[in-house]
């Protein structure tokens, strides 16, 4: 985890810029602006006071035909969470701007009604009275019995927090338009569900009314029409001319995802094109859901339990009629699918968005680091990437024949089994052009991912100044259409076409674009594993673990400021023991840090100005985009009364600096009195006390739980150092005892000390009843293991000594340890029973931190050519052994032990490397032949 | 330190008792095997390992498998499914070099009563012969003369391409047997009976020719036999050198002790110098030009040791039925002969507390001779139960299988180190990674 609390403040002060210069710098997103307001007693998370609301939360509200707009339903269903916020005056103000053109029925030159397969639009609001924000998404589902067969919908996210909006307006728009995409399938299909019937219908009036006349003709055998005889005729003729309509219908709900991409083939001019390819981009994402569609056929043509019904003339078109409920309107899969996902957008976006913000940032640049970040990074982490593949993949999918031509972007792998597991039948041509995709671009994704943060930056840089004002109660801050044009024949005319911000979100790379039907996404991979779930515990909870010691005291007089420290309490505390290694150490992390940054920073021109080149229409950002980053960066220091008048810049990185602070602030778990009140405040768009995503919560509350535990450990257990460095030293370490709970708990402790041997779980065991063998030890790092007294319990014992020299043997019961002596320096700054740090997951970060810091060490060491290999051809081994050892003692300021525990993990770096992507590589057994000591309490 | 007491004392002491072997301690700078892979594949005991080439070998066990593997990275090329028994014999046959290209076959034997050919290249059964009346219960190839022979109640001879070009009576004896199986060379596809030797008292469980001239049998009860293979007359013999005759300073009740398994020959290898015998618990060197055991380990391992081969550098790797395997190094003794032996084998024999003295005790002088002792380098402790066999690979490591129905390679942890890095960089330049990096 990178939330290092030991990194040095990058601050912009003119006198510290010259100590600072000789050093590399750190990258923008880790600098540390001094906070401009401190005098004014004031905080930076006071600033949203008057909402009425206590958190974020999801509206659905619809323009009924009947009774206008209506909020429909809020996620989390809770009426506390809405509080005294009326939700039908939001409704109505976001309803009404709603920017699709629900244009219906007969279009002029057709002969039949035509749908309208409206874009969502993407809409960004908000209520300065209120003191409320929203993300309000527009959607436009079909019923039959609706006007012009169109019910508008939007979805909102309303926050508290302007910028939280502005800031994360990309991901939203991703999220949402998968939800969005979710519901529209999930109704188009229902929609052809109740077309079918109502054709059935109609089909069994046309036989009745068939029949009758013919019987009135036989019946009739004066010669001449009755009056009666000529309404049945008429009213045949209606009946046949409604089936004809309604079989046009049908046939456009299904072929409306083909029937675009064969649109957009066929335009000739190069804006268009693009748009057009746009479309087909989006259009294929459809494709691979649709098989919705075929499915469907099936499915309704083995419905055999509806009899058909005789229809009317006229069927009563009036107010009393009941309109479809959202439930009714949607495949039930489909429905629940979308409050899933819904669900999930709710927990995701919780929180500060300084804390969200810097999750991301963290957590794309973790996702750089494929070399090391699966040493120590939750398993949950780890898992979570093919999630995000997918996910990755499903945008990547409509951007990629977005991007098909114009960019040669970039975009990630999907994957293709996902679709296998959808439960209808899957089209298989789109599907083949994501695996030729597959391969080339997967690269350049994760590159982009990590660009968001400079992205931002990017869009407070734009040049055009323009500020809101805030005096009108509603404002549009930003549309966006969504990534795709429009068809062109239907809507283009109807519809503004607004330019998209494409450039903006090509720039994002495909991490978060408009996703189009991504349906298959969410119905093959749960909601939860979708949830980012690391840097959880950075979250403002995480603030107030501390209470206000001297040390923090220290720490901010020195830098003037009232963050918090960068240094944890831990380290602090061990800082004069190892000052001079710590330096070292620091000038190191730092080193790495700066060789690294240029590569992540480098993509970004390069993905902003891909679209410039080729594409006229794509490169120009949207004004209304713009200038809500200009409101954004004009508000801001309004809102905190705090004059204006700064360059953009440098209050743009300030303010992204200071979001960074922030949960730096909450890493460093200070809680002297100025984050204790700004945390509290900070929680003004959010009250909640976490992002509650099961999966999400599980991993915090596991982190949580280890690090206590771990804690606990290292206060109770003077020999933790040495048990700790036999973990990191990749040999395994035993816990024995008897009761159950207390081994499983001291494993959980220890659990986070232990290196992952390879992307798979954990090297560790909780429980073991059964003696050990030579292959556990290969498999497992950690095992907690069962002493018994029975003769059984005797083996147990027999193989443990057995294989003493694999093993420390840790002895809950007796409280002793058995293991090789630790002198190194390491492991007493990773755990010291002095530390200040109180909270579990505080901890834990502490932890993480300078196990990066070892990361980066070994990665060094690994990828250091000379190191190990010789210089020239006569170099003898000896040498190279020589300056192996100089780099680890001298360079990387290794003491002692020290030296194995990187040499162990730079170990596990050259078989993640090296490993063939497909083989799981066999476990090998590493081991010294050391003498073990027995350490007693 | 060795013997840490878990759970303080509360269990048995036994498992901390019985060493009256001698133990090498947990610091083994000289043992440079510091990484295993664990090679599973069998279901059954594995009870033979022989080797291709040089980075290839097969194992064969009680399940009837034969497994091909790489030795270096530990990779399971094939599995050779056919036997529907147990295997009783293996043995490598590479084609000799007239051939345009080498080919390298292994020939297996099972309690089915057939021999398969395989080739090891492809993973297929080559051919199969089935026409045996008794289980074959020995294969040896002679190179040279392009034949192999197997050995059941009668021996055969075959060539390459599995004609039987002739074949013994039935025999009984199991000294001819192994007599006339190293013998036969000129015979013309005909095997006779050249001698019959009978001067062993009890099974011959070990055969091995040190040089066209020798051969040395050891039997069950300790019989040891130097042979000529030309004129076929016993050159010397140690008949029971395991005894207190030979080593008068040992204490009588010892010998009740000793059950004949216990001194049973059962493995021998030698160099030029000299032949080592695993004798029950014991290693043995004996000195073929001066012929007397210059230096022995008596108890080398807690029971019988089941194979011993010498390695280039002065080592003596031995495994053993108790799971371990030992390094070995024959060096000078430095201390002088008026060492207080006798309370040392007192320890030895476990009638006195295990203790450091027993590490020296346990070096065994001749009187005559310049003394030499085996010096217990390293221990590799691994298996879990006897270990039946090792293949020793030189740089790639050691090879060992087991009862416990694995096979375990052992490396020098430095070397793979560095090859690892090696293999990085190289892949490292593949992916153009290194120029970043420039």
């Amino acid at each position: 985890m990178i939330s290092a609390p030991d990194v040095v403040a990058f601050t912009r002060e003119e006198e510290l810029e010259d100590d600072l210069y000789r050093e590399p710098p750190l990258p923008e997103e880790y600098s540390v602006p001094l906070f401009p307001f401190a005098g004014h007693g004031a905080n930076p998370w006071a600033k949203v006071a008057g909402s009425k609301f206590t958190r974020d939360f999801i509206l659905i509200s619809e323009f009924s035909e009947q009774v206008g707009p209506q909020p429909l339903l809020t996620i989390p269903d809770d009426a506390k969470v809405s509080g005294t916020f009326d939700l039908n005056y939001f409704s109505l103000r976001i309803m009404s701007v709603d920017y699709q053109a629900s244009f219906v029925g007969h279009p002029p030159g057709s002969a039949y009604p035509k749908l309208n397969f409206v874009e969502d639009s993407k809409v960004v609001l908000g209520d300065s009275k209120e003191g409320a924000f929203a993300y309000v998404h527009h959607l436009t589902l079909y019923d039959l019995e609706a006007r012009g067969f169109v019910r508008p919908f939007c979805m909102a996210y309303i926050s508290a927090d302007e910028h939280k909006i502005m800031q994360q307006f990309q991901e939203l728009s991703a999220e949402f338009s998968k939800a969005s995409e979710c519901l529209k399938t999930g109704n188009r299909k229902a929609f052809a569900n109740e077309l079918e019937k109502k054709l059935k219908d109609l089909d069994y009036t046309r036989t009745v009314l068939h029949n009758e006349t013919e019987a009135q003709k036989r019946a009739n055998d004066k010669g001449y029409y009755t009056t009666q005889a000529i309404e049945k005729a008429n009213e045949l003729a209606s009946v046949e001319k409604s089936i004809i309509e309604h079989q046009d219908l049908l046939r456009q709900i299904r072929s409306y995802p083909y029937r675009k991409l064969k649109e957009s083939e066929f335009h000739p001019y190069e804006p268009e094109c693009a748009l057009g390819r746009a479309d087909a981009g989006c259009d294929q994402d459809p494709a691979p859901s649709d098989p919705a569609e075929p499915g469907e056929m099936h499915l309704y043509t083995h419905i055999p339990s509806y009899t058909p019904k005789l229809i009317k003339a006229k069927s009563a078109k009036c107010f009393d009629k009941k309109l479809k409920t959202l439930e009714e309107l949607c495949d039930v899969y489909f429905f629940t699918q979308t409050l899933d996902q819904l669900h999930h957008i709710e927990r995701t976006f919780r929180g500060d968005v300084c804390y969200l913000l810097t999750e991301q940032i963290s957590r794309a640049l973790l996702k750089q680091q494929s070399v090391t970040n699966f040493l120590f990074e939750d398993v949950s982490f780890l898992d979570e990437k093919p999630p995000e593949k997918q996910y990755r993949g499903c945008q990547g999918l409509g951007q990629d024949a977005m991007d098909g031509k114009c960019l040669e972007e970039s975009l990630t792998p999907k994957v293709v089994v996902s679709l296998g597991s959808y439960k209808s039948s899957v089209e298989c041509v789109p599907i083949k052009m994501e695996q030729e995709m597959e391969d080339s671009e997967e690269p350049k994704m994760s590159e982009s991912v990590t660009s968001e943060a400079q992205e931002n930056l990017d869009y407070l840089d734009a040049d055009i100044k323009g500020s809101i004002s805030s005096g009108e109660s509603i404002e549009v801050l930003g549309t966006e259409k969504s990534g795709s044009g429009l068809t062109k024949s239907e809507s283009q005319a109807s519809l503004p076409v607004m330019p998209s911000p494409q450039a903006g979100r090509s720039k994002v790379g495909s991490r978060r674009t408009v996703s189009e039907d991504s349906i298959e996404v969410l119905s093959t991979c749960p909601s939860e594993s979708l949830i980012p779930e690391d840097f959880k515990a950075s979250y403002p909870s995480a603030i107030n673990e501390e209470p206000y010691t001297d040390n923090y005291a220290d720490n901010d007089d020195e830098h003037g400021l009232r963050f918090a420290p960068r240094l944890s309490p831990g380290v602090a505390d061990e800082q004069d023991d190892v000052s001079k290694q710590e330096s070292l150490v620091q000038v190191d992390a730092a080193c790495c840090i700066g060789k690294e940054s240029p590569n992540f920073l480098e993509p970004l021109p390069e993905l902003g100005q891909k679209p410039c080149e080729e594409d006229g229409v794509v490169r120009i950002p949207p004004q209304p985009y713009r200038a809500a980053e200009q409101g954004l960066r004009g508000g801001f220091p309004a809102q905190d009364g705090v004059p204006g008048g700064l360059l953009p810049y440098e209050l743009d990185s300030r303010y992204l600096s200071g979001s960074r602070e922030v949960s730096k602030s909450s890493l460093d778990e200070c809680s002297d009195s100025t984050s204790y009140i700004s945390s509290a405040a900070s929680t003004c768009s959010d009250r909640t006390p976490s992002p509650a995503h099961p999966a999400c919560q599980a991993g915090e509350r596991h982190r949580k739980r280890a690090g206590q535990n771990a804690l606990r450990f290292i206060r109770q257990y003077p020999f933790a150092h040495p048990a700790i460095y036999s973990l990191l030293s990749g040999r395994t370490l035993v816990v024995l005892g008897e009761d159950e709970a207390m081994v499983k708990k001291l494993v959980t402790a220890l659990s986070i000390f232990v290196p992952n041997c390879g992307m798979y779980t954990k090297p560790v065991k909780h429980w073991v009843t059964s003696p050990l063998h030579l292959v556990d030890f290969q498999k497992w790092k950690l095992i907690g293991l069962q002493r018994t007294v029975s003769p059984a319990g005797v083996n147990v014992l027999h193989a443990l000594s057995r294989y003493s020299r694999y093993l420390s043997i840790l002895d809950a019961d007796s409280k002793t340890l058995r293991c090789p002596l630790y002198k190194g320096t390491v492991v007493a700054r990773l755990a010291d029973h002095r530390t200040q740090i109180k909270r579990g997951s505080t901890y834990y970060m502490h932890v993480q931190s300078i196990l990066t810091q070892l990361c980066s060490k070994a990665f060094l060491f690994t990828f250091c050519h000379h190191l190990h290999l010789p210089i020239s051809e006569r170099e003898p081994e000896e040498s190279v052994v020589n300056r192996r050892m100089n780099f680890l003692k001298l360079q990387l300021g290794l003491a002692n032990e020290d030296v194995k525990i990187v040499q162990y993990l730079a170990e596990l770096l050259k078989l993640h490397y090296i490993q063939e992507p497909g083989r799981g590589g066999s476990p090998l057994l590493r081991f010294d032949y050391v003498p073990s000591f027995l350490y007693k309490i | 330190m060795l013997r840490w007491l878990i759970g303080g004392g509360r269990e048995p002491q036994g498992l901390a008792e019985k060493s009256s072997v001698q133990t090498v301690g947990e610091e083994q700078t000289r043992n440079p095997y510091t990484e295993l892979l664990v090679l599973k594949g069998h279901q059954d005991i594995v009870r033979f390992l022989v080797q291709i080439d040089d980075c290839r070998f097969a194992s064969a066990g009680d399940d009837g498998i034969v497994c091909l593997w790489n030795a270096q990275t530990g990779e399971k090329l094939f599995e050779l499914h056919g036997h529907t028994h147990k295997i009783t014999a293996i043995a490598p046959f590479s084609s000799s070099d007239a051939f345009e290209e080498k080919r390298h076959l292994i020939i297996t034997a099972s309690a089915d009563r057939t021999v398969i050919v395989w080739d090891c290249t492809s993973g297929r059964q080559v051919q199969k012969v089935s026409c045996f009346h008794s289980t074959v219960k020995c294969l040896t190839v002679l190179q040279r003369l392009d034949v192999w022979l197997s050995g059941g109640s009668d021996l055969c001879v075959w060539n390459r391409k599995l004609d039987l070009l002739c074949k013994t009576s039935h025999l009984t004896d199991a000294v001819i047997f192994r007599l006339t199986d190293s013998n036969n060379e000129s015979e013309g596809w005909n095997v006779l009976e050249v001698k019959r030797l009978v001067d062993h008292q009890d099974n011959i469980l070990s055969l091995v020719s040190v040089n066209d001239l020798t051969f040395v049998t050891g039997s069950h009860v300790g019989e040891l036999i130097v042979w000529d293979a030309l004129d076929w007359t016993k050159q010397a013999s140690e008949c029971n050198f395991w005894d207190s005759s030979v080593h008068p300073d040992v204490q009588p009740e010892i010998k009740l002790s000793q059950s004949p398994s216990e001194t049973s020959v059962q493995h021998l290898t030698s160099d030029e110098e000299y032949v080592f015998a695993a004798v029950g618990k014991g290693i043995y060197v004996y000195n073929l030009q001066m012929k007397c055991v210059i230096a022995c380990q008596r108890t080398a391992h807690d029971s019988s040791v089941l194979h011993i081969e010498k390695l280039p550098n002065r080592q003596l790797i031995s495994c053993s039925e108790d799971g371990s395997v030992r390094i070995w190094e024959l060096r000078e003794k430095q201390q002088l002969p008026a060492e207080p032996v006798p309370t040392g084998f007192f320890n030895m024999w476990g009638f006195g507390r295990a203790n450091k003295q027993a590490n020296q005790a346990a070096k065994k002088m001749q009187e005559n001779t310049p003394m030499y002792f085996l010096e217990l380098v390293g221990d590799l402790i691994g298996h879990s139960s006897a270990v039946q066999m090792f293949l020793y690979f030189g740089e790639l490591g050691l090879a060992t299988c087991s009862a416990d129905h694995l096979i375990i390679l052992w490396k020098d942890g430095e070397r793979e180190s560095s090859l690892r890095s090696l293999t990085l960089f190289q892949k490292l330049a593949q992916n153009g990674d290194l120029q970043l990096k420039l």
